[in-house]
């Protein structure tokens, strides 16, 4: 009876533990839409201040996208598949940044796109410029967000079945056809889930856009920013910029989740009894 | 019919180097143990790997040859492989897992492989059975000029086997193409090649019929491949004078289906008798293995039924010293 007694109270203190973690995780959030009403994070959105770090964020969190699909893929399909000296010391490098602290990084990107930068003089020659410009924020943003895309797209190239992408040579296609009719069908759902980090990561971006792009308004001036800008001036614009960073960051999150089941049932409702290759 | 050719083709493998010399101009069968190298010589041919030394050609195609620097890309090899598990594209339809293959060509191969019901399913969806003739529909389409099939009935269960054997055995009698199968198991591999080669350990140790095969086995190992017993051998001037456990190397091969079981000491031509516990019945549809000691022998299930056999019964096992092979032990013993 004793150690009855003994098992439930252990139980009982289990739950109280993850009780009292999973409030505070979820406190936070809970704050920001108790103190604000959709009402007015909608009124909000009139305010040009926000608006102008919405249409900033999203534009360029987008571009840095686009980017890190055509740089990001090809090398992370490299890195997956083959093996060279250095593939490690490679992997080491693309994951750099992802344990870098934000202002590092942006230092590290002044430092060599900067106009003094190690290639800013030739950045320059062909007339341009880097350091706060638009076109800064989505280099901090790409910076940042792009290994962990990477990683992602590594793990889920890893994952499809060598033997597939035999198959398709046999049967005639070359490396490229194989590449996009048989790899990038098969490692979709990880790669959406590498999107899905890799943006959120992007939103939230501050130390490197700050320290690379500055924070002008209309231009530089990203959600997370304004967020830090506003926060003496305008509380209610803080609170709906907050509001509307944690619905997209849900969102995301959910996509995350959906895009990784598919991954583990690739596509095709496989119950296969001898384990069709490509679940592996 | 092209002849496909493999000429000294080397590949060093982990443990040996996989050497060999084969023509394959109609349907041959590579059997051994796993690991042996079956597998690799499919890849080497379909030009997925690339060996160190030799030559591969095809008709007047040469696909591989190391001294000229030659090494066609495998997709333009024209080599039909079906994979052990088949490799179907899993998010791909049995359709268009054909038409990957060839565009127009869908139609004829889902018709004449009895799967064009199947056209919308895809391969997560069909039973081992509907798989292998995806395979074998998609690995044709490409209108290839071999085909190579790698353990086409391994990744069948018990039951299903011997329906697709039978089916498979229709089609390559059909099939106006060399046909190269790797397979582990001599009854598939005689049931569906006139030419068969026993690979071990990356060497060819004996290519013939299965009749040759088994009326001649080269070694021990190829003896006890295709299911003889062994029994170690003393020999005097190339004649068995005793069986014995320190024999010198040689070994006496008997078939199972040469062995007479017995419930008395039996009384005729067949001089050579071992009398002992019945240790195993194993039926096989109609036949059944008895195991007595040493010895392994085939009788029918009518037999067993007859002469009243169960195991931990007492019997004798006899057979005729015309029913044995002296084979030498080679290494690689299984």
């Amino acid at each position: 009876m004793v150690s009855r007694l003994g098992d439930r109270l252990g139980i009982g203190l289990f739950v109280a533990v993850a009780a009292v973690t999973l409030a505070f995780l979820v406190l936070p959030i809970v704050g920001i839409f108790v103190h604000t009403t959709p009402g007015k994070v909608l009124d909000q959105f009139s305010n040009p201040v926000v608006k102008d770090a919405f249409v900033v964020t999203i534009k360029k969190s987008l571009t840095a996208l686009a980017l890190i699909i055509v740089f990001g893929t090809p090398t992370a399909y490299l890195l997956a598949t083959r093996r060279f000296p250095g593939h490690s010391l490679a992997i080491t490098l693309v994951e750099l940044p992802l344990v870098l602290p934000p202002a590092v990084a942006g230092i590290g990107l002044l430092t060599a796109l900067g106009h003094y930068g190690l290639l800013g003089s030739s950045l320059h020659a062909f007339g341009v410029s880097l350091p706060f410009t638009q076109a800064a924020v989505t280099v901090a943003v790409a910076y940042v967000a792009s290994p962990l895309y990477i990683r992602q797209a590594i793990a889920s190239f890893e994952a499809t079945d060598p033997r597939l992408t035999a198959a398709s040579r046999t049967l005639g296609a070359g490396p490229l056809r194989t590449f996009f009719r048989v790899v990038l069908p098969l490692a979709r759902g990880g790669l959406i889930a590498g999107l899905a980090l890799s943006f959120a990561r992007g939103l939230g971006e501050f130390g490197a856009t700050i320290m690379f792009a500055g924070s002008l308004r209309g231009v530089t001036q990203t959600l997370s920013l304004a967020i830090y800008y506003e926060f003496g001036d305008n509380f209610n614009a803080t609170l709906a910029m907050s509001a509307a960073l944690v619905l997209i960051s849900l969102v995301l999150l959910l996509t995350l989740r959906i895009a990784l089941s598919w991954q583990r049932s690739p596509s095709t409702r496989s119950r296969s009894l001898f384990g069709l290759s490509s679940s592996a | 019919m092209a002849t496909v050719t493999l000429d000294q083709v080397t590949v060093p493998l982990r443990a040996f180097e996989l050497c060999l010399s084969l023509e394959v101009s109609s349907t041959v069968a590579l059997i051994g143990p796993s690991g042996a190298g079956k597998s690799t010589v499919l890849n080497a041919i379909a030009g997925l790997v690339e060996p160190a030394a030799g030559s591969i050609r095809c008709g007047e195609e040469t696909w591989f040859d190391a001294e000229r620097r030659v090494n066609v890309r495998p997709e333009d090899r024209r080599v039909g492989l079906v994979f052990q598990d088949y490799a179907l594209f899993p998010h791909l339809t049995v359709r268009q897992n054909v038409e990957y293959a060839r565009r127009n060509a869908a139609d004829e191969y889902l018709e004449r492989f009895g799967i064009a019901h199947l056209e919308r399913a895809r391969p997560g969806d069909l039973s081992g059975g509907e798989r292998q003739r995806v395979a074998l529909a998609r690995a044709l389409a490409r209108d290839p000029a071999i085909l190579l099939l790698d353990e086409p009935l391994s990744a069948l269960d018990a039951h299903t086997k011997a329906d697709v054997r039978a089916e498979l055995q229709q089609l390559l009698t059909g099939l106006e193409i060399p046909t190269l199968l790797v397979t582990h198991d001599f009854e598939d591999a005689a049931a569906l090649a006139g030419r068969i080669g026993v690979l071990v350990d990356g060497e060819l140790r004996q290519t013939g019929s299965p009749t040759d095969l088994v009326a001649q086995p080269a070694d021990a190992f190829v003896a006890s491949f295709t299911g003889a017993n062994l029994l170690p051998a003393r020999l005097d001037d190339g004649t068995v004078i005793a069986t014995s456990d320190n024999g010198d190397g040689a070994l006496l091969a008997i078939y199972p289906w040469d062995i007479t079981i017995s419930t008395s000491r039996p009384d005729d031509s067949a001089m050579n008798v071992i009398e002992g516990t019945i240790t195993a019945i194993t039926e096989l549809g109609n036949r059944a293995r008895v195991t007595i000691g040493p010895l392994s022998a085939e009788i029918t299930v009518d037999s067993l039924r007859r002469l009243g056999l169960e195991p931990g019964g007492h019997a004798y096992a006899s057979f005729k010293a015309t029913g044995t092979r002296i084979v030498t032990s080679k290494g690689g013993t299984a």
